[in-house]
């Protein structure tokens, strides 16, 4: 079992395990996000739950950091090898007669996913991380409310951090684009299957980023509310 | 018609290689690509220049010795062909055609546009057989029932003609695409399941150990093969490594 995972397919299937395990977060992470856009509420109390709770906190929040540096520390070491692999360039090669750009480009749009996490630790799990654990402060609560909703208005007041956000998010759904299928491909789905793999594939590289940019924007351009 | 050719030049496989441009006439557009390198060699022959060395042997599309890259594409611009199949008619009067060898590190470059392809050989030799008592009591093929479905695609997958446009199409340079084929051929009948976990896991670790890249299931391969093989065998690839690495 050791020399599969050594193998250049043990590496996709390796590849492809920890992309379903973050597209599967991603869905949980949309799902306590959009409570924000109808009820501050929902949101501040989800929003606690996942912050405190020792379940969340010591047993899932390891995982995901372990999947999210592995998918790309994996990703680098692949691009790594296939550089190995090419030798010499073409003077000439034509790869849009054969392949979509965002399957050529995974690396380049995964870059910019990888720096908006970079920025999201920055910004979000870093001052968690200190509220919490430093400091000590387990209330969840700024004043005779809970902070949570308010912090992520806060944040979405910046027009650059937007930006950013916007930015991030559509090189997301580019990259779900060829990842979706690609990770049911490197798991060896059978022919008959493609086709319905393909359009949920499409749906939801599309949807989901598109629902982070809509609650970004509506934060943005309510503020006050 | 008449063109202008940047063609790769390189002595051998130690030395370094460059693009050098030569012009064509009177080139008919119903001769095949290799027809027109012919006439390019008799032109460098005639003026006592070296001609240009390339791979070619039935020039029937069905040997899998020809290749170069034509214009950025593995067998040029045109669909489920190979190189000697391509017509001059896909080009125009004054047009610069590019020509390369196959690139990629496990295929080096012997002379010009010719590349050792020796490593799909050693990937085969590493599985791609079935043990067959062939002394004199070979058992007719027909004896054993196989559905028609499986047939169809075993036989898809056996016309991989090996020429290695997968490999110099893919911009991670990976032999997935022939190793998919080789191994599907066998998985799919009867006869290829006695030897099948050690077939996939031998032919896979060979492709490595040659140094060909990781697939990034860019379909690349699929979209330039001459024969038209199917991703799907990739997919059946990786399925038969996995189910023999938990055997």
């Amino acid at each position: 079992m050791s020399g599969f995972f050594k193998s250049s397919i043990g590496r996709k299937v390796a590849m492809a395990l920890s992309a379903f395990f973050l597209m599967f977060f991603l869905i949980i992470h949309l799902a306590v996000n959009i409570t924000s856009l109808f009820s501050a509420d929902l949101f501040n109390e989800l929003s606690h739950f996942m912050g405190t709770n020792p379940l969340v906190q010591f047993g899932l929040q390891p995982v995901l950091i372990f999947g999210v540096v592995f998918h790309f520390v994996m990703g680098f070491i692949l691009e790594l090898k296939n550089r190995k692999a090419i030798g010499v360039k073409y003077a000439q090669n034509n790869g849009a007669a054969n392949s979509s750009w965002v399957s050529r480009n995974m690396i380049y749009s995964g870059l910019v996913i990888l720096a908006f996490i970079v920025l999201h630790f920055i910004d979000f799990w870093i001052p968690e991380l200190n509220t919490k654990y430093v400091l000590g402060d387990m209330s969840g609560m700024h004043g005779a409310d809970y902070r949570y909703f308010h912090e992520l208005v806060e944040k979405f007041e910046n027009p650059l951090r937007v930006g950013a956000y916007v930015v991030s998010f559509v090189l997301l759904g580019l990259h779900l684009a060829h990842g979706f299928t690609s990770a049911f491909q490197s798991m060896g789905v059978t022919a008959g299957r493609k086709k319905t793999l393909q359009q949920i594939g499409k749906a939801y590289s599309i949807i989901i980023p598109a629902l982070f940019i809509v609650i970004a924007l509506y934060h943005h351009l309510n503020p006050h509310h | 018609m008449n063109l202008t050719l940047k063609i790769w030049r390189q002595k051998d496989a130690s030395a370094k290689g460059q693009m050098v441009d030569y012009k064509v006439n009177d080139i008919s557009e119903h001769m095949s690509f290799l027809e027109m390198m012919d006439v390019l060699n008799e032109q460098l022959v005639n003026a006592g220049e070296e001609p240009v060395a390339f791979d070619h042997d039935c020039r029937e599309g069905i040997c899998g010795m020809c290749s170069l890259y034509i214009n950025g594409e593995a067998h040029g611009p045109d669909r489920g062909i190979t190189t000697c199949q391509l017509h001059m008619r896909m080009f125009k009067d004054g047009d610069t055609i590019t020509i390369e060898p196959w690139r990629a590190a496990a295929f080096p470059v012997i002379k010009d546009l010719v590349v050792d392809r020796m490593a799909f050989e050693r990937i085969q030799q590493a599985g791609g057989y079935i043990s067959v008592n062939t002394s004199g009591n070979t058992q007719d093929a027909n004896s054993l029932p196989i559905s028609k479905h499986a047939a169809d695609e075993a036989m898809d997958a056996a016309t991989c003609i090996g020429c290695g446009a997968c490999v110099a199409t893919c911009k991670n340079s990976s032999a997935m695409l022939f190793v998919g084929a080789k191994v599907s051929q066998y998985a799919l009948l009867p006869q290829g399941q006695v030897e099948a976990a050690d077939r996939v896991k031998n032919m896979v670790a060979q492709m490595d150990l040659e140094g060909f890249g990781n697939c990034t299931n860019t379909g690349a391969c699929e979209v330039e093969c001459p024969k038209g093989i199917s991703l799907d065998n990739i997919a059946r690839m990786n399925r038969e490594l996995m189910k023999a690495a938990i055997k």
